[in-house]
């Protein structure tokens, strides 16, 4: 599996294993990490919940894109669900590639459309007490786009100002 | 026991005939919408709920089409044009297979109109085993109806005699040939479709339809699984599309986020707001996502 979820803290150390290759000139690795102020408010920590059927098979289908797009050799997205603290990786992306130009890319592509497209929600909790679900309650007051033209290729959410709280 | 041991049958195989040259329609029957999908997809996943398998018949020029491609293809491998041959070419790529039939202008026959004609099938071949098709009986004329019809394997030698002889008329071949018949419930469920009056009609007559109650399991997630109360839940409904359901849903639990921001998954793949849902389907909205 090239894209997965874990609801233990992630150990870039052990995943960084599965991208070990003799062909390979180097690698590259993101990491998103929960931090502590989104928006204007004090974030105190938050909640990744996500619809884990679909979320792999979506997640599956960007890493396959990724080595399609790009001449690297491997590729793996980790995910955590579940309550995080500050601080906590939220997730994780690994490429190894013969150059590093483009495993700098595919890791680029990866989290940028991971975050875009696969079904995993957050929920921030703030130091004033409030909550809330990310690109969910503002944007239901006011919507700032529409999904309604999207081409059946295109499935992901394309928030133009994602305002994630990991990176 | 006399029940028919259906083991001993040839096993049966869908053929979609997606051959035509849609001359009347002046675009291709096989890519008319109805309820927003594509009849030749309606056709083939019908068919895959009664089939082993099922395969799509095409002439050789058709076969780099790609709406067509996404399935296994039959290429006409006999001389000469029209339906019989995708039946012959058919029966002769698999010639142990029985090939229930049914051609992509059809779009009023229903899963009930092809579980009737497979129940008569087993009875006829039980009856008499030199049964070589089983077909509905047309509500306009009374000749037998070729294109949503099961042909056994014993029907390629008659047919390529009949072809010999310069026959080319499937139904001509079914009305002198061992053919089991059974009358239609639905006068209209073989109507098909030629023209573009008779494709509007259809669009006019399906979108009128009652919608029959079903049963649909519903997932939320995040804040709709917050504002239903519930993280999922079984429900009775009648409604024709995920948009439709979601109307319905809405109101029940006062979502607040518009239908335009939302994702919907059938059976755990995204799906068109416009497909039609079946009974047992599994249905999750998806909001906004904030992964990373």
């Amino acid at each position: 599996m090239r894209f997965r979820f874990s609801t233990v803290p992630i150990d870039a150390a052990v995943a960084r294993r599965e991208l070990l290759d003799r062909s390979a000139g180097g690698y590259v690795s993101f990491e998103g990490w929960v931090r502590d102020h989104n928006e204007g408010l004090e974030v105190k920590r938050l909640e990744y919940e996500a619809f884990q059927e679909l979320a792999v098979k979506e997640g599956e289908r960007i890493v396959a894109e990724a080595l399609a797009r790009f001449p690297v050799k491997h590729a793996l997205c980790i995910h955590r669900v579940g309550a995080l603290e500050l601080g906590e990786m939220a997730v994780w992306v690994g490429v190894s590639s013969a150059h590093r130009g483009e495993a700098f890319d595919a890791c680029r592509y990866v989290i940028d459309e991971v975050k875009h497209r696969v079904p995993i929600w957050k929920k921030e909790h703030y130091v004033n007490g409030d909550s809330g679900w990310v690109n969910c309650e503002r944007c239901a007051t006011a919507p700032r786009h529409s999904h309604a033209d999207h081409s059946h290729a295109d499935q992901g959410h394309d928030h133009p100002q994602p305002t994630p709280v990991s990176d | 026991m006399s029940t028919p041991d259906t083991a001993e049958l040839p096993r049966v195989r869908g053929l979609v005939l997606a051959g035509g040259a849609s001359t009347r329609m002046r675009r291709d029957k096989a890519a008319l919408p109805y309820a927003g999908r594509e009849q030749l997809e309606r056709a083939c996943e019908l068919l895959a709920r009664h089939a082993a398998d099922i395969a799509v018949s095409v002439r050789a020029e058709q076969a780099t089409d790609p709406r067509r491609a996404r399935w296994p293809l039959i290429v006409d491998s006999v001389e000469g044009g029209g339906p019989l041959v995708g039946i012959r070419s058919a029966l002769a790529a698999d010639p142990r297979a029985a090939w229930l039939v049914l051609a992509c202008d059809l779009p009023f026959v229903t899963d009930h109109v092809l579980a009737q004609l497979l129940a008569a099938r087993a009875a006829a071949l039980a009856a008499d085993p030199a049964t070589l098709a089983t077909a509905y009986r047309s509500a306009h004329d009374g000749l037998p109806e070729p294109l949503c019809a099961v042909w056994e394997p014993g029907a390629a030698a008659p047919l390529a005699a009949f072809a010999a002889a310069g026959g080319h008329c499937p139904r001509k071949f079914l009305a002198r040939h061992p053919t089991r018949l059974l009358d239609l419930e639905d006068a209209r469920a073989l109507d098909n479709i030629n023209t573009p009056e008779e494709y509007g009609a259809a669009l006019r007559t399906l979108a009128g339809a009652p919608v029959n109650p079903m049963r649909l399991k519903i997932q939320y997630y995040a804040l709709m699984r917050e504002q239903a109360g519930r993280s999922e839940e079984s429900l009775e409904i009648a409604v024709a599309t995920p948009a439709d359901l979601y109307r319905e849903l809405a109101t029940r639990h006062g979502f607040t986020l518009p239908r335009e921001q939302l994702k919907v998954a059938v059976n755990g793949d995204f799906a068109e707001w416009t497909r039609a849902l079946r009974d047992g389907d599994a249905v999750v909205f998806i909001p906004p996502v904030a992964g990373g």
